[in-house]
């Protein structure tokens, strides 16, 4: 796995639902999602956003991740344009047992990192019934 | 890239060297769309823009989730070249995965400039999983504003 090479990943571009405002193109980031015994991590590469730029909302159950790109970088005049930039989406909808209270987002290098922390399972309580 | 040099051109014109010319850019352009990739593109990692203005060449490319540290960006007369490793990201041992689609592993890349360079000004940085490589041009081909005199 480490020494593998690395190839280039076409970005998959979606169709905005309804019409767009902005003319800008809307990109679906790669992401990893993986699992402990505590939590669910997803990891989205979202290169050239900023921790400014990240939203992520929770409603109905969808979890909403959004990066919008910082301006700014680019100067002069382009002699080879071999990625496109725009924004950043991708939605999950996220199971119950997940604590959507307490689910943390952090930026770095590019990568934002959700941790969902899971609800601990309620230990099974006895009732006991009193006879008398 | 597509730069046509004052060079490129024919010494002296031939009846048949428009038609010439018409087959070499339809070659072209056959190559052009039909390649891997289909836009142009060197489908190396990283993808590469390249921006201009009279000073100096700017490269940025797409790393995100590579350290600063595992980069290594070297100019060698007008070549640049870009090494690097990208580690897995921060997943521990005893994780089990639903989706995988971030690659991890090793690249290189070369590309030769457009112009000549000045090797001793390059400055690499990495804001926010984006490469950015600014180096000045060689001090022969900056454009030199020319005084018209009056007179």
């Amino acid at each position: 796995m480490q020494d593998k090479e690395l190839q280039v990943q076409p970005k998959h571009q979606v169709q905005q639902g309804g019409e767009p405002t902005k003319p800008e193109k809307l990109f679906v980031p790669a992401v990893d999602i993986y699992e402990t015994e505590k939590a669910v991590t997803v990891v989205a590469e979202m290169p050239g956003v900023a921790k400014s730029g990240i939203s992520v909302s929770l409603e109905d159950g969808v979890l909403t991740m959004t990066g919008e790109r910082h301006n700014g970088l680019e100067k002069g005049t382009a002699l080879l344009r071999e990625f496109e930039t725009g924004r950043y989406v991708r939605k999950f909808t996220v199971s119950e047992n997940i604590d959507q209270e307490h689910i943390k987002a952090t930026m770095v290098h590019g990568m934002l990192t959700l941790v969902l922390p899971k609800i601990p399972p309620a230990s099974p309580r006895r009732i006991e019934v009193k006879g008398g | 890239m597509a730069i046509i040099r004052f060079g490129d051109r024919p010494f002296f014109r031939s009846p048949w060297s428009e038609f010439e010319r018409m087959r070499r850019d339809m070659d072209a352009l056959l190559q052009y769309w039909g390649g891997e990739g289909g836009r142009g593109e060197a489908m190396v990692y990283p993808l590469l823009n390249i921006f201009e203005d009279k000073d100096n060449i700017y490269i940025y490319g797409e790393v995100p989730g590579v350290l600063p540290e595992n980069l290594d960006v070297s100019v060698e007369g007008e070549t640049l070249i870009i090494k690097g490793e990208r580690k897995p990201w921060q997943a521990g041992e005893d994780v089990s995965f639903h989706r995988r689609e971030i690659q991890c592993g090793t690249f290189s890349r070369a590309i030769s400039l457009p112009t000549k360079v000045n090797t001793g000004r390059v400055e690499a940085r990495v804001i926010d999983g984006i490469l950015s490589v600014t180096i000045a041009k060689a001090e022969e081909v900056k454009p030199r504003q020319v005084e018209i005199k009056v007179g």
